[in-house]
């Protein structure tokens, strides 16, 4: 795909391909037991090359459904799901994801731990390679000198840091974040929110970051998308008119806080229209 | 380490002596209760049987044992990843397991007449392998659904998946059930070997002590069947730390 087309304008290496992501109209319920229960209900999302969209919206309201849409393990009842310009059909190499729970293997190290995707992707490259290239990630969070160490053997926000080396160690497209910092505390999740923002500046990627954290989602994302309660559609989008290299400072600048207080009514909504839904 | 080896030969040591005691104080004739110093003239005596008839015990039992781990892994598997597959062969694994096994030993006896060595690893199997697939089936079942996604996302096979990811982490609970299986198994080939007596086995020998009333004999051959289940047992564990090592969290 790239470099298909000479001369066309390029972002951190992408193709300035107009959205790098695309859910057009997302419908899905999902069988229960006690009958079909809608989660997705008119989602739209888009997201440029080389941006990240942060993606708020009340508890349970489907936005780890739309994490697997994206990552092509679920396709939607009703409408498009779009990844550089293809439909997507099914799981593609190109995607990396890290959780809440960090997912760290026990019986591997945390070197190895970093590396199992490459062992996936790239089946070839000489062991070598992978290991420069895991260690090149472990020391930009901050890990030289844990590779060798076991994951229980590391603290919650370590753990963290190492998941988030796996998920982007094969370079992928697609980075798909799933509340990554949500069971830390404060001060390691900003700690964790600059390390990110760095790994940003380092590598292209294109992100979904899920986020309860509104101070969380304006530091990191280039936009803000707010979901509906259950069933979700998106609600509210918002450009996040912040310089790229910003520092934490910036959350308590006046534009950070009239974004803040926007995003904050916007969840009141979108509680409202949950509360409504009995849930 | 040193500690590790004295320690529990110690304990047996003392076990032995309050058993002499007890033998002792109450005046036990051999034919209520044979003592400890009865017990190395009883396998001087019958050195070879024990050597030659142990043997056989233990490698019906080992054989039955492989046989558990392997069909036991399988039914794991299919239980593990498919819940219409559970929901079908829960009900009848539970009854077959439930039935005691003693009952079989006449039932296999006859389908397979003058099979011994067939039909007492048979019987090691049938009894050892329900821990087994219930603790594979429950590690892969219960697997997190984040584990499986890291890898599924970049379109990584089932099989993949299950080698890189569901296996390893259910080891922990297979060794776990291994330990148990060992013994089963172990109590399997005695079965047969007792109930149905061929002249295989050292539970032959033990019958054989009975019907000539050779108490120091019986004795002796517990204490040969305790030891065999023990090594058993040991071996199973070496194997755990070999391979699982990593789920002992000790002093991390
Ligand atoms: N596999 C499934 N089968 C049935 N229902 C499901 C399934 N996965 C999720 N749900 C339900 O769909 C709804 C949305 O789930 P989802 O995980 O997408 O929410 P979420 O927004 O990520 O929630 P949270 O903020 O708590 O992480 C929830 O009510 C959940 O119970
Ligand atoms: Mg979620």
């Amino acid at each position: 795909m790239r470099g298909c087309c000479p001369g066309a304008p390029t972002f951190k290496g992408f193709l300035l391909i107009e959205n790098l992501i695309e859910i057009k109209g997302a419908r899905h319920a999902y069988q229960t037991a006690s009958g079909p229960l809608p989660v997705l209900d008119g989602l739209d999302v888009a997201v440029p090359a080389g941006t990240f969209a942060a993606v708020v919206g009340p508890s349970g309201c489907g936005k780890s459904t739309l994490t697997k849409l994206v990552a092509g393990l679920m396709k939607p009842d009703e409408g498009e799901v779009w990844l550089h310009g293809e439909r997507v059909t099914g799981p593609r190499k190109t995607v990396g994801m890290a959780f809440q729970n960090p997912v760290l293997l026990e019986w591997r190290s945390i070197l190895d731990n970093v590396i199992l995707p490459l062992e996936i992707v790239a089946p070839k490259m000489p062991t070598k390679d992978r290991t420069a290239r895991a260690m090149e990630l472990l020391e930009m969070v901050g890990l030289a000198g844990f590779e060798n160490k076991r994951p229980s053997e590391l603290s919650g926000g370590m753990r963290q840091r190492a998941s988030l080396c796996r998920s982007i160690v094969h370079k992928p497209e697609v980075l798909i974040l799933d509340e990554p910092f949500g069971a830390l505390d404060a001060f390691t999740r900003e700690d964790l929110w600059q390390t990110m923002r760095d790994l940003r500046a380092a590598e292209p990627f294109t992100a979904v970051l899920i986020t309860h954290d509104l101070r969380e989602s304006v530091f990191l994302g280039d936009q803000v998308i707010v979901l509906s309660g259950r069933p979700a559609r998106t609600q509210y989008v918002m450009d996040v008119d912040l310089p790229a290299d910003r520092t934490l400072d910036v959350l308590f600048t006046p534009p950070a806080a009239e974004m803040l207080h926007t995003l904050r009514d916007q969840i009141k909504i979108a509680q409202g229209r949950a509360d409504e839904g009995g849930v | 380490m040193l500690r590790k080896i004295i320690t529990p030969v110690l304990a047996i040591l003392i076990f032995l002596g309050l058993w002499e005691l007890l033998v002792w104080a109450n005046g036990w004739p051999n034919y209520k209760m044979a003592s400890p110093s009865d017990l190395p003239p009883a396998f001087w005596k019958y050195k070879e049987l024990f050597l030659l008839m142990g043997w056989q015990t233990l490698w019906r039992t080992v054989v039955g044992l492989l046989l558990a781990v392997i069909v036991g892994t399988l039914i794991g598997m299919i239980i593990g990843f498919s819940k219409l597959a559970r929901d079908a062969l829960y009900p009848l694994l539970v009854g077959f397991n439930a039935i005691p096994k003693a009952t079989l030993v006449p039932v296999i006896s006859l389908i397979f007449i003058g099979q011994h060595d067939f039909n007492t690893i048979l019987m090691a199997f049938m009894i050892s392998f329900f821990p087994i697939a219930v603790s594979v089936g429950i590690g892969l079942s219960t697997l997190e659904p984040e584990y499986r996604d890291i890898l599924r996302a970049l379109g990584a096979s089932r099989f993949t998946i299950f080698r890189k990811i569901a296996l390893p982490k259910t080891l922990p609970e297979f060794f776990g059930a291994l330990k148990v299986s060992a013994t089963l198994a172990f109590i399997g080939t005695n079965l047969v070997e007792i109930v149905s007596p061929h002249g295989r086995g050292l539970g032959a020998l033990f019958k054989s002590g009975e019907t000539n009333g050779d108490y120091p004999l019986m004795f002796a051959v517990l204490i040969a069947l305790a030891v065999l289940g023990i090594v058993l047992y040991y071996a199973v564990i070496f194997l755990e730390r070999t391979f699982a090592g990593w789920a002992d969290r000790e002093g991390t």
